[in-house]
């Protein structure tokens, strides 16, 4: 199973050399591991754009779709067997970005 | 065959049987939701066939292969979808053996799906209890007090998400498996407390239902885990809590406190077999958990004849090593009390005030403080610390007892 993990987070592009350092170690373990699908840091939610082209003309507006406290800074996709497997992983994947995450399954066709 | 003595063995079997069936069919099917309704089907023929043929000699395995058959023509009842894995377990049960977790069981292995960590709370009690327990939706929702379709819902989302998350179906690996009995255990602890001291205003003081359903399930792990101490405490602590409920409510409905109690009344069997763990606790000499400590406390309690006969220094002794374990303000609320009958009430209503701030919102704070304030003749400080935890009890037992406490000081 695929699960999509979102890093949580108040602020944007606030991580520290020790940081990426540790977050780099921990991706070689999910690439020697298997697990590891993608991942990416996300730039700050003010620069999104939400667009709605359900109309005729396709509307843009400034800004994420909800305004909230915190945010997804960024995220990964991992593979893995079960739940526990994934949550496993990514107990170490938030040690090593220090920063809270959530593990959302990706829908199975 | 009478029809009563078939019904009785429909009892018995589903109290024997329910969790073992649910189980043996969620690993083939791998459907919690079919494993469940396939289970219940197969109940209801039971009921049906055992009073004109007769108990079949082995109910365990009728009821599995009953329920197997129901399960395959539900399946292709609705089998709109293709489905080739579950097709081909359909045809046989052949699969190569799994790689053994740390205890190979069907029933542990569903105990420890529904009570993942990853599920609410609220959301393992409910699931223990239906898919384990084999309680209908309409008694879970009795015992806590909670509209059915709420329950309804809480389970049907707790399935969803265990299928579409990938929660496991199988028993943690045996370095996972303190951390996650824990899980378990403190699910079956609040069932039973549930039922112990009942919240709510319309409710029976006491849910011997949920009490009782508490231990069953507690035996099972135990006899499934015969050598986990932790088990075996929280076994004996509900047994030993439990043999006092008799003396617990009075005639007119008020709390008895322990002191109190008639000490005849309590169960002396149910004493007897909690002494028994407590006591091969202590002879395996492994340093005891949370639930074995407070095992022992409640040992102690039940040891003595008189409530004056009790050994406060060696409850306080245990308190002590609870504490070091859990150094929460309840803990130290209640060895507080042990301390006030050994070193007077002014050392331990010092003690509890230094926790007045975490524990503002909990009405056992204040009834002992009320209790110490009034052994202390502060006539005044009591009645207010009464009129607050009468504000905040739930139990009403526990609210009739402190309302007349409270007008007794005038």
């Amino acid at each position: 199973m695929q699960y999509l993990v979102s890093v949580i987070h108040d602020k944007s592009n606030s991580g520290t050399a020790e940081e990426a350092r540790a977050i780099d170690e921990f991706n070689d373990r999910l690439r020697a591991g298997g697990h590891w699908v993608f991942a990416a840091g996300l730039a700050d939610p003010s620069t999104s754009t939400v667009i709605d082209s359900r109309g005729e003309e396709p509307v843009f507006t400034d800004g994420p779709f909800i305004e909230s406290k915190e945010h997804m800074a960024g995220f990964w996709i991992i593979d893995a067997p079960d739940l526990d497997v994934a949550l496993e992983l990514m107990a170490d994947g938030s040690k090593a970005c220090n920063r809270r995450l959530e593990v959302r399954p990706i829908l199975v066709k | 065959m009478s029809p009563i003595d078939a019904h009785a063995a429909i009892t018995r079997a589903h109290h024997e049987e329910w969790a073992r069936v649910v189980a043996s069919l969620a690993k083939r099917f791998g459907d919690l939701d079919i494993a469940e309704e396939a289970a219940a089907e197969a109940f209801a023929t039971a009921v049906e066939r055992w009073p004109a043929d007769g108990v079949p000699p082995n109910p365990g395995a009728w009821l599995t292969t009953t329920a197997n058959r129901k399960a395959i023509d539900r399946i292709r009842r609705e089998n709109k979808r293709t489905d080739k894995h579950r097709e081909a377990l359909m045809l046989t049960d052949d699969a190569p053996p799994e790689p053994l977790g740390a205890i190979d069981d069907d029933r542990l292995r569903l105990i420890f799906t529904c009570c993942h960590p990853a599920l609410a709370m609220e959301a393992r009690m409910a699931l223990t209890l239906r898919l384990v327990g084999g309680l209908t939706v309409p008694e879970i929702a009795r015992g806590f007090l909670v509209q059915e379709s709420a329950i309804g819902q809480r389970i049907t989302r707790a399935k969803g998400k265990i299928a579409a998350a990938g929660i496991p179906y199988r028993v943690p690996s045996t370095s996972d498996l303190p951390a996650r009995i824990t899980g378990v255990l403190a699910v079956l602890f609040l069932v039973f407390n549930e039922g112990y001291l009942a919240t709510g205003p319309d409710t029976d003081p006491v849910r011997a239902d949920l009490t009782a359903e508490a231990i069953r399930l507690t035996r099972l792990i135990r006899e499934l885990l015969p050598d986990d101490g932790e088990v075996a405490g929280l076994l004996a602590l509900m047994l030993l809590t439990e043999a006092r409920r008799p003396a617990r409510v009075s005639a007119e409905g008020e709390l008895v406190p322990l002191a109190e109690q008639d000490r005849g009344a309590w169960d002396a069997a149910l004493i007897e077999e909690g002494h028994r763990l407590v006591r091969e606790r202590l002879d395996s000499g492994a340093a005891p958990g949370r639930y074995q400590l407070l095992a022992a406390i409640n040992a102690v309690h039940t040891d003595a004849r008189d409530a004056r006969d009790t050994d406060w220094s060696q409850v306080v002794a245990l308190y002590d090593q609870l504490v070091r374990l859990d150094p929460s303000p309840i803990v130290a609320l209640n060895r507080a009390i042990a301390v006030a009958e050994l070193d007077g009430a002014d050392v331990a209503l010092a003690i509890i005030d230094r926790f007045g701030d975490a524990l503002h919102g909990y009405h056992a704070f204040h009834a002992t403080r009320a209790e110490l304030l009034r052994r202390l003749e502060r006539r005044e400080e009591s009645h207010a610390a009464y009129d607050r935890a009468i504000a905040l009890a739930g139990n009403t037992a526990e609210t009739a007892y402190l309302s007349r406490r409270r007008d007794e000081l005038g």
